[in-house]
């Protein structure tokens, strides 16, 4: 695989220099220092190290970077630039919907796509959507009840 | 507070070997590092320190010595309150806590209040974060120290505000004179101070009744750093010339090596090979090229023959010492008297497999040298005892060593070991640069410890009228915690007994507590059936600790027991349980489908009682959460192994609790202001398994005596 020269990461299109098989995991942190998304597995079944790209939830420990092309990246540092916590991060801290908190940045990404797809998910549409992201310390309840609370928090246009 | 109680490990911490090595107190420093101001000191009481030599001590080593300190705080002419404590967070929230305890007594603004945590350099000695034990020591001396200080700052402002103490007013960080007539600031009264007080353990403090900060649900103090990724692990950390690091494993355990060719991982451009005895690692600029030039090593090993899972309760009470054992035990009564008088016996044996902490983040170190001096940041409940593993691996004096804990990605038992501080020190001392370790998750599941698994032989009789007459309890392995029985039997034999363990095994969340419970609330569910009782009614006829009662009752309460109705494939279960000072009863229903042999928890209800509570909401969620950790261990988590390699070191093979296994939760807190706060950590975990062996019981009208209960479904 070609080397990668360029990524677009939280809105910003900026030069790189790596291998095209190193994943993108190893690359947002051990390159861009973005250390909010977090290895857990290696093989996705966790959800730990989901960031989005173009909208869309994925686990960065099973793309290799030289497959992620032009297509933008979103990573837990990237939801919030401007300081104004995005609403499902509010949720969380208002749900203290983590203990050790190291599944949440996966958490919150994942809850992020699942609410740009569906304004007001159900309960079980939730559970359907989340499963894939492991929270050891179970904290599931109090995600589920993040993710609703920021579902009616969220305007229709602003997901 | 019972310095000797902190000291004694628990036997069945299988993975430590401690060696307490002590804070060296140069007073100054505490000013030369922070600037003038006040510092108060808590420091055992000498009469406690020389009592503290007793049985329970491991052969007299270290301790508490008369002035040791176990933490301290500083007061600065900015008004910023630091507290240092050798305390580890590692999701439990006492981040959190131990500043309500400062803020109660200081009546400071939380914001205030900066914790400096688990770091070797600048924390006083701790022996580690396990066994529930920082509620109950750590958080009560946080409020002595605050407490002296706040009576230090009184004296400082009656005489700054040139009148009588009883007329002063603390609050937000200020002293004020009743009625307005001056106030003046913490960093005010601080400033161009060089103070220190000292407490001691029987320094008084804010009872609980009067608690105002303390008490209440404060949010994680640091909360925002978590939504917002900026919250650095030890895996996320990274210093100039960095290497990455990886570790060769043999392909079993206990395997020797018979040959190696290390030339083509050399070969690869920026690739040093690291040996050192049976230690093979390589380090390289990224993880990528580590992983390649470690897959091109070539390595022949001898395996060793060694039991297997398929074996494994064969193997445990073939390799059982016959007594003594390990942990607590009780005996009273005569079995056999007991026995005779009853008019069923029931006999049972019970398993409980290996299982995996999966802590999310795996063990994981960035280590440093300069000269001869190392520093390390690494995920761990022990900094101290990883801070002694280093200094023994490479024979240097711990002061030339640092240890740093960032607040870590979870432990539960499982990270009380240095193994990746040892690694990434020995690679980074051969690289010549700073290496970080980062454990593959197939590692963490195959090279860290397990909870040890057990066989649980059970003996029991009951009379017609419901009373328990003779109650036998046997543990292979697994261990002593919560071994004893807490209902009024006269006649009681509890016993733990050692195996040779195939695994390496050590602490898990409530260590063997979960297991015994899971034996002794099933089999007391059976003696209810042979005597036709409900489960809540059998349990309160033989049950008098009054604490015991309240949760059962107050779970069965709110879980509507008494009108609660199975069949169509429902079952209702309860159990009940004591450990560590604190008081669970959980009710589940359950549905048991037949036909699909699919197992699924509707509805978990958990009373419990940990004497005053600190933080109601995060209380709420480590019940919460170790009720939701419990459900793999009960329902399906087990760790296989054969022939010297476990065989589902994967998450796609290792099913853990997900999303779709969530129950609907309810807890219920009692709250006992009148009784010093017990940790609760641990032992809101031990009641689930039995309960959904019991409603599964009471579904199927099958009894399962094995954890995981239903690992491949019903019809397994």
């Amino acid at each position: 695989m070609p080397k990668v020269s360029e990524l677009n990461v939280n809105g910003k299109a900026g030069p790189i220099d790596a291998e095209g098989e190193r994943t993108l995991l190893s690359v947002l942190r051990d390159d861009l220092n973005l250390t909010g998304t977090k290895y857990g597995c290696g093989e996705g079944q966790c959800g730990a190290c989901t960031v989005l790209l173009d909208g869309a939830p994925t686990r960065s420990c099973q793309i290799p970077v030289g497959s992620v092309g032009r297509r933008k990246v979103i990573t837990i540092e990237g939801l919030a630039p401007e300081g104004q916590l995005h609403p499902l991060q509010q949720a969380f801290l208002d749900h203290d919907a983590f203990q050790c908190g190291y599944c949440t940045s996966g958490m919150i990404l994942s809850g992020v796509a699942l609410l740009r797809k569906r304004k007001n998910p159900s309960e079980a549409e939730i559970i359907r959507f989340m499963d894939g992201n492991v929270c050891r310390c179970g904290t599931y309840q109090r995600i589920i009840a993040a993710i609703r609370q920021a579902a009616n928090k969220i305007p229709g246009d602003a997901k | 507070m019972n310095v000797t109680e902190e000291l004694a490990i628990e036997t069945e911490r299988y993975e430590l070997f401690e060696r307490p090595r002590h804070f060296g107190v140069d007073r100054r420093d505490f000013f030369k590092r922070l600037g003038g101001g006040l510092v108060v000191l808590c420091v055992a009481a000498p009469a406690l320190a020389q009592e503290s030599g007793g049985a329970r001590r491991r052969g007299g080593r270290g301790g508490a010595v008369p002035g040791e300190i176990d933490a301290w705080l500083h007061v600065g002419k900015d008004g910023i309150v630091t507290v240092f404590t050798g305390k580890a967070e590692v999701g439990q929230n006492i981040r959190t806590s131990l500043t309500q305890a400062v803020a109660e007594e200081l009546r400071a603004p939380v914001a205030s209040i900066n914790m400096i945590m688990a770091d070797t350099r600048l924390t006083p000695y701790d022996m580690g974060t396990f066994g529930s034990q920082t509620t109950p020591q750590m958080a009560s001396r946080l409020h002595k120290i605050a407490a002296a200080a706040r009576e230090a700052l009184l004296d400082l402002a009656a005489d700054h505000l040139k009148t009588d103490r009883a007329s002063l007013v603390l609050g937000d960080g200020k002293i004020s004179k009743t009625g307005g007539a001056g106030e003046v600031t913490f960093g005010e009264l601080t400033q161009g101070q060089k103070l220190v007080k000292s407490v001691t353990h029987e320094s008084s403090a804010t009872p609980a009744t009067d608690w105002k900060i303390a008490g209440a649900s404060l949010a994680k103090v640091d909360g925002r750093d978590f939504v917002t990724g900026k919250h650095k692990y030890s895996s996320d950390m990274s210093l100039p010339g960095m290497l990455h690091g990886r570790v060769l494993r043999p392909t079993s355990f206990h395997a020797s090596l018979d040959s190696i060719d290390t030339a083509a991982a050399e070969a690869m451009p920026g690739v040093k090979l690291v040996r050192d005895g049976d230690f093979i690692g390589v380090t390289a600029p990224d993880a990528l090229s580590a992983d390649h030039a470690l897959q091109a090593i070539r390595a022949k090993w001898t395996a060793t023959p060694q039991p297997s899972s398929v074996e494994l309760f064969d193997y445990l009470r073939k390799t059982a010492s016959a007594s003594g054992g390990r942990g607590e035990g009780r005996h009273t009564g005569s079995i056999e008297e007991g026995l005779s008088a009853a008019s069923h016996k029931l006999q049972a044996t019970y398993t409980v497999a290996y299982i995996a902490h999966t802590p999310l983040e795996p063990r994981a170190a960035v280590a440093s040298w300069d000269g001869g001096k190392l520093t390390v940041w690494t995920g761990s409940q022990r900094p101290f005892g990883v801070r002694s593993e280093l200094a023994d691996a490479f024979a240097i004096a711990e002061e030339n060593i640092h240890v740093i804990v960032p607040d870590t990605g979870a432990g539960y038992g499982g990270k009380h070991t240095g193994e990746a501080a040892v690694e990434a020190a020995r690679l980074a001392k051969a690289a010549g640069k700073p290496v970080k370790l980062v454990w593959t998750r197939q590692e963490e599941f195959t090279w860290a410890y397990f909870r040890p698994a057990g066989v649980i032989d059970v003996n029991a009789g009951v009379r017609d009228d419901g009373a328990i007459l003779a109650w036998e309890f046997h543990n292979y392995n697994s261990g002593g915690s919560g071994i004893n029985c807490p209902y009024d039997v006269p006649n009681q034999i509890s016993q733990s007994h050692g195996s040779n363990s195939p695994l390496r095994q050590g602490s898990y969340r409530a260590l063997a507590a979960t297991a015994n419970h899971f034996a002794r609330e099933s089999h007391i569910d059976d003696l209810a059936a042979a005597v036709k009782m409900d489960p809540l009614d059998f349990r309160l006829k033989n049950l008098t600790d009054p604490r015991l009662r309240a949760v059962l009752e107050a779970a069965a309460e709110r879980f509507g027991w008494r009108g609660a109705k199975n069949g169509g494939g429902r079952g209702i279960g309860l159990a009940l349980g004591t450990e560590k000072g604190s008081y669970l009863a959980t009710c589940v229903e359950v549905m048991a489908d037949k036909e699909s042999g699919e197992v699924k928890v509707l509805r978990a209800v958990s009373a419990f009682d940990c004497g005053a509570v600190v933080n109601p909401n995060h209380l709420k969620n480590q019940v919460e959460g170790a009720l939701v950790m419990g459900l793999g261990g009960a329902l399906f988590e087990a760790i296989e192994f054969e022939n010297g390699m476990v065989t589902n070191p994967r998450l796609s093979d290792y099913r853990v609790p997900r999303f779709s296994d969530l129950p609907k939760i309810e807890v219920v807190l009692i709250d006992r202001k009148d009784v010093p706060s017990a940790g609760a950590g641990e032992t809101p975990i031990v009641c689930i398994a039995p309960a959904i062996g019991n409603a599964i019981f009471n579904a199927t009208n099958t009894r399962l005596r094995s954890m995981p209960l239903v690992p491949g479904g019903l019809n397994d």
